[in-house]
């Protein structure tokens, strides 16, 4: 049966069946003719000279077509970045190196196998020095890892100072003198925010194709951001964006770590124009582990200061942020998306600084949630700490210090203001699904049998939805990258005469159901089943400018430019409708796949006849240009903040530390719902991913520097097998920031969850007088804790 | 994550499978850990023997009180076979915890008992039930005792020509038991082994009359703990005896730590491991 009314229908996923079946095209799918392939010599070493580096041996390796090393690719300038502070990455390395992983040569043989033994042959020799690995070090600036930088400290991202145009506010002092008062609670917790690896299913890939005859190229990469790609090598290369189309196929995950243009792609590229033949790169479990960007790699202390009635006084962070060795997209400015929501959901002065510090190990940037995780997490541990202190329900706690419904739209100290919320109304519905009373019933219970049992609260805003166009000020955009300088969105919607529909969109999955997501908007728009409706997305070809997915952007940005664009086509078909039925266009009225007249049901014109009228001028009204089509741009005006609360119920052996999660719930408001299946589906997702960063995941650098992690071997993520099944539930605030009242949902289960699932374990370990375990919680550490505890 | 050149024969009979074995080849089952090594190129074989052609090799069966285990038999099959779960349960529980569904399917029982790995499940199973290898060679063929088998982490008692063609675990006879138990890396029972243990006992009149326990994880190697097993015989089995016999864990095992654990921490789990794996496997053999 055809689909139509659709917004809000719980509609499956459109693409599932191809990609279940393995018919789903990925780059490493596709083999072109005459394809060559690279291996990269990477370095094992985290700092050192480079004293000799012999590529001749390999140059005679059986089937190697051609080895490069930083001289044959210099004239090409350092990677583009974003946010350009600090140190840039050089495409090969330029006689040292600054972590494990970097790539020093790049092989080219006419397979991988041959290509990799190539990388055998070459002779490196090391000049080893002393790395930089330890944030509190790097800080200290007794070793510098770069001599051309004043300091390992990047840059400090404080409050009031991060945006000298805001003119913001200092409140330090007001915190400060909170913690003073007679009747302050202050309440400090030191905690790590590990470094994680992002681990797409999918490694990255890229095929680049020159054809010296056109003088121009085609690249196929999985990334989130062909454009940006595009822009970097139209840029870098010299050459217009009419000869470089790059298209990203199906993209298997990207959790930010596809945001980056990587060096990888452009030496790819440099390699095809030099050779005169398409080449080939797909990296390694091992490469995607050490030479992909990292997320996450914070330290701090966080203080909360209240009354010991619960009212918030204050909150102040004072942190130290890991960027690795070189600056990529965005690495620096990651911490700022945490620093707009450092008060959380909560009114109450913030002090926050931290501190961007370059250490010898692989660049960090956007990983899911970017900055915001760690946010949260420290302020809502220490609220958490704060509850337990004055012996309040950390749900009571939180209620008292919300922002209220009536109070929205709510200016905070950052300057920026959430857009709209209900936040007691996500507790009050989260009580209710997890039947709170009775929990902490079971909880007494458990612990009146000697059973570890805990439950956590946690609760997140986050802010989302880039962006608008000011905050291109400070870096948010494509600007280096050669495109238009703000992050706005796009939708082109064409009705084909045979009233099929094309959708265009600035914006591409990597996992997330674009192709049903934008069917159900403009299906609803047109009245045209979703089966009719066609998404395409991800070729620059197709579309002359495109953001990419990340930040929970796609719906609230190019999904508002899509609805927009179907509102100009309905009226555009009306208008052809109205000639065709002899009517005024006012009186035209959409259903049941087609127009008739408002009140005469049968003066009809069904969408073959409209989308057929359209495309030839005769039957067209004759003012109207040729065609059904709409190209809508979409500057938002803010970002949207998705907020909610979890809660978990966890057990502990105290006999070996293991970590049960027993329930899990979660409530989160993402505003308006397009496609009920998604929303959950990217909740699931999302609080896989924050499960994993509490219990799981943890990238390891040694003193040395080497990588202990590089595999999934020692870096065990979540699976099926090793999570609760999700009560999810939401409330709908919508916001006023587009037209569709949405906001984004791509990140907030992992802004929400990890920091939760810790506060239920300390919880279920208080009577023990535990007070904070770091990040992974392996048995191990949870073990320890409880003898440190205990003794 | 792409080997180095090798060549590649998957004979249909032992015999010539024998024939292609070598100093510098490697046998391959299921291939779950040696096509991983061989793209790290941490081993680089001149020559892989697949037998998995190798028709025979794949039954469970019950010779004069033991049960033999082919090469091919899946760590699937050995999980799921309701004899083995009877009269070998310990060795049924590791199967049944060790990887995920795909690594049962392809895994097998004497792939990783070969294999050797320092944190597998397998090899404490083969320990406490007192196993035979019944290796095979050009030259003939030779039963090795498990606790003569495994040598050092990823090291077996196999010289490079031979093939573990099957191993052969004594049936539970009337009053014997024996179970599994571990702390995976992932958290319960997931993943390979942060610590484990197995342990077979005897239990006559009320008493412990005979007792192996087995520990993996914590070592070198997986290895026998006799001090606990003597330490429990002639006890009556109950918590306060199996716990202070477990005790004793760590007495012949050099503790390494890993990522997973401190050194403090394996020999505490080492015994509480032991505890457990006894605790049931008593509670199993009544
Ligand atoms: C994702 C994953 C998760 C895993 N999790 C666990 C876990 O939780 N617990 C656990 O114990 N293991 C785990 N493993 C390991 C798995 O159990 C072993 O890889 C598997 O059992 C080995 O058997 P195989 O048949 O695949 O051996 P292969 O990989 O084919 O061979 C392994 C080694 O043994 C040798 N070999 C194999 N068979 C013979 C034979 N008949 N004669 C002589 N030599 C032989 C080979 O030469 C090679 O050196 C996991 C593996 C993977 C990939």
């Amino acid at each position: 049966m055809a689909t139509t009314s659709v917004m809000g229908g719980a509609v499956k996923r459109r693409e599932d069946p191809a990609l279940i079946k393995g018919y789903g095209s990925f780059v490493d799918d596709m083999t072109p003719t005459r394809v060559a392939h690279v291996a990269f010599l990477r370095s094992p070493i985290a700092r050192a000279k480079i004293t000799k580096l012999d590529t001749s041996a390999a140059k005679e390796t059986e089937g190697v077509v051609a080895v490069y090393t930083h001289d044959d690719v210099s004239h090409l300038g350092p990677l583009l970045a974003q946010v350009p502070i600090g140190k840039l990455r050089p495409l090969l390395a330029d006689g040292e190196v600054n972590h494990v992983g970097e790539a020093i040569a790049m092989v080219v043989a006419e397979n991988r196998y041959a290509a990799q033994d190539a990388v055998d042959a070459i002779d490196v020799d090391y000049d080893v020095m002393t790395p930089v690995i330890d944030l509190k070090k790097a800080k200290s600036d007794e070793i510098k890892v770069h001599d051309e930088l004043e300091s390992n400290v990047l840059h400090t991202w404080t409050y009031h100072g991060y945006w000298d145009a805001l003119g913001l506010e200092d409140q330090t002092a007001e915190v400060d003198a909170a913690m003073e008062r007679d009747d302050a609670v202050v309440v400090s917790l030191e905690m790590t925010n590990q470094r994680l690896i992002p681990v797409a299913i999918e490694p990255r890939s890229v095929i680049a194709d020159w054809n010296p005859g056109y003088g121009s190229f085609t690249i196929h990469s999985s990334t989130q951001v062909p454009h940006a790609l595009g822009g970097a090598v139209s840029k870098m290369f010299g050459l217009k964006s009419t000869d470089v189309r790059v298209i990203a196929p199906e993209v298997g995950g990207g959790f930010g770590c596809k945001l980056n243009v990587y060096n990888d792609e452009i030496l790819v590229a440099f390699a095809s124009q030099a050779l005169g033949r398409p080449v080939k790169w797909t990296e390694t479990r091992r490469e995607a582990a050490g030479a992909t960007i990292h997320g996450r790699g914070w330290i701090g202390t966080a203080t909360l200061v209240g009354t010991k009635d619960g009212e918030f006084l204050g909150y102040k962070l004072e942190a130290i942020a890991d960027m690795g060795a070189y600056t990529q997209n965005f690495t620096v400015a990651i911490p700022l998306l945490g620093l707009w929501i450092a008060s959380g959901q909560y009114k109450m002065p913030v002090s926050w600084t931290v501190d961007c510090v370059v250490t010898n190990t692989m660049t960090t940037d956007a990983y899911r949630g970017a900055g915001r995780p760690e946010a949260i997490y420290y302020l809502e541990r220490v609220i958490d700490a704060y509850a337990r202190e004055i012996g309040m329900d950390p749900l009571d706690v939180r209620v008292k210090n919300f922002w209220q419904p009536d109070e929205f739209p709510a200016t905070m100290g950052c300057g920026f203001a959430l857009d709209s919320g209900d936040y007691e109304g996500a507790v009050e519905k989260l009580k209710a699904e997890a039947g709170y009373e009775d929990l902490l019933q079971k909880r007494e219970e458990a612990r009146a049998e000697g059973r570890h049992v805990g439950i956590g609260i946690g609760s997140y805003v986050e802010v989302c939805g880039f962006g608008p166009a000011v905050l291109a000020e400070i870096g948010f955009s494509w600007a280096n990258y050669g495109l238009p300088a703000s992050f706005n969105g796009s939708g082109i919607v064409r009705v084909n005469p045979d009233a099929t529909v094309t959708v265009v969109i600035g914006t591409g999955p990597t996992g997330q159901g674009h192709q049903t997501t934008w069917a159900q908007i403009v299906g609803d728009g047109l009245g045209i089943p979703v089966e009719d409706i066609k998404v395409l997305h991800g070729d620059t070809r197709e579309h002359p400018m495109g953001i990419g997915t990340f930040g929970s952007r796609s719906l609230s940005v190019d999904g508002a430019a899509t609805f927009e664009a179907t509102k100009k086509v309905r009226e555009k078909a009306a208008r052809i409708a109205a000639h065709i039925l002899e009517a005024s266009a006012d009186d035209i009225v959409f259903e049941d796949g087609g127009a008739h007249v408002a009140g005469s049901p049968d003066k009809r014109a069904e969408w073959a006849q409209i989308a057929k009228a359209a495309y030839q001028a005769h039957t067209s009204p004759e003012d109207l240009d040729s065609g059904l089509e709409a190209h809508t741009t979409f500057s938002p005006g803010n970002a949207t903040w998705p907020f909610g609360t979890h809660l978990a119920l966890v057990e502990v052996d105290s006999d070996t530390g293991d970590v049960k999660i027993l329930d899990y719930y979660a409530v989160d408001d993402c505003g308006n719902v397009v496609s009920p299946m998604i929303v959950n589906g990217q909740v699931h997702g999302g609080i896989a991913q924050g499960i994993g960063q509490a219990l799981f995941e943890d990238a390891v650098y040694d003193e040395a520097g080497n990588m202990l992690t590089g595999s999934l071997l020692d870096y065990p993520l979540p699976t099926a097998a090793d999570l609760p099944s999700l009560h999810l539930s939401h409330t709908v605030t919508p916001t006023d920031v587009n037209p569709m009242g949405v906001k984004g949902i791509g990140e907030a289960g992992t802004i929400g969850s990890a920091h939760t699932i810790v506060n239920a374990v300390v919880d279920a370990l208080s009577p023990l007088g535990v007070k904070h375990i770091d990040m992974p919680l392996r048995p191990k550490r949870v073990w320890a804790a409880i003898q440190e505890a205990s003794n | 994550m792409y080997p180095r050149e090798f060549d590649y024969v998957a004979p249909s009979s032992l015999d010539e499978a024998l024939e292609a074995l070598g100093d510098d080849s490697k046998v391959m089952a299921g291939g779950m850990s040696l096509l991983p090594l061989m793209k790290m190129r941490l081993f680089s074989p001149a020559v892989v023997v697949d037998i998995g052609r190798i028709g025979g090799l794949d039954t469970i069966e019950e010779s004069n009180g033991d049960i033999v285990i082919g090469a091919l038999v899946r760590h699937a099959t050995t999980a799921t076979s309701p004899l083995v779960a009877q009269v070998a349960t310990g060795l049924a529980t590791a199967a049944s915890l060790t990887g995920d569904v795909q690594v049962r399917n392809r895994g097998t029982t004497c792939g990783s008992l070969a294999h050797a790995d320092v944190a597998a499940d397998q090899p404490a199973a083969a320990l406490a039930l007192g196993a035979t290898m019944v290796a095979q060679s050009s030259e003939g063929t030779r039963e090795i005792a498990a606790s003569d088998f495994f040598v050092d982490a990823l090291t077996s008692a196999l010289q490079p020509n031979e093939i573990l063609t099957s191993i052969r675990v004594p049936k539970h006879q009337a009053g014997e038991g024996s179970a599994y138990d571990k702390l995976g890396r992932r958290g319960g029972r997931s993943d390979y082994a942060i610590a484990g243990a197995a342990a077979w006992v005897k239990m006559e009149g009320g008493s412990v009359a005979d007792a192996r326990v087995a520990l993996t994880g914590v070592g070198t190697k997986a290895s026998l703990a006799n001090a606990v097993a003597d330490a429990v015989i002639g006890t009556d089995g109950s918590e306060q005896a199996v716990k202070d016999a477990a005790a004793r864990a760590t007495e012949d095992v050099t503790i390494i730590e890993d990522l997973y654990g401190t050194e403090e921490y394996k020999t505490h789990l080492a015994k509480v491991y032991a505890a457990r794996a006894l605790s049931q496997a008593i509670a199993n053999a009544s």
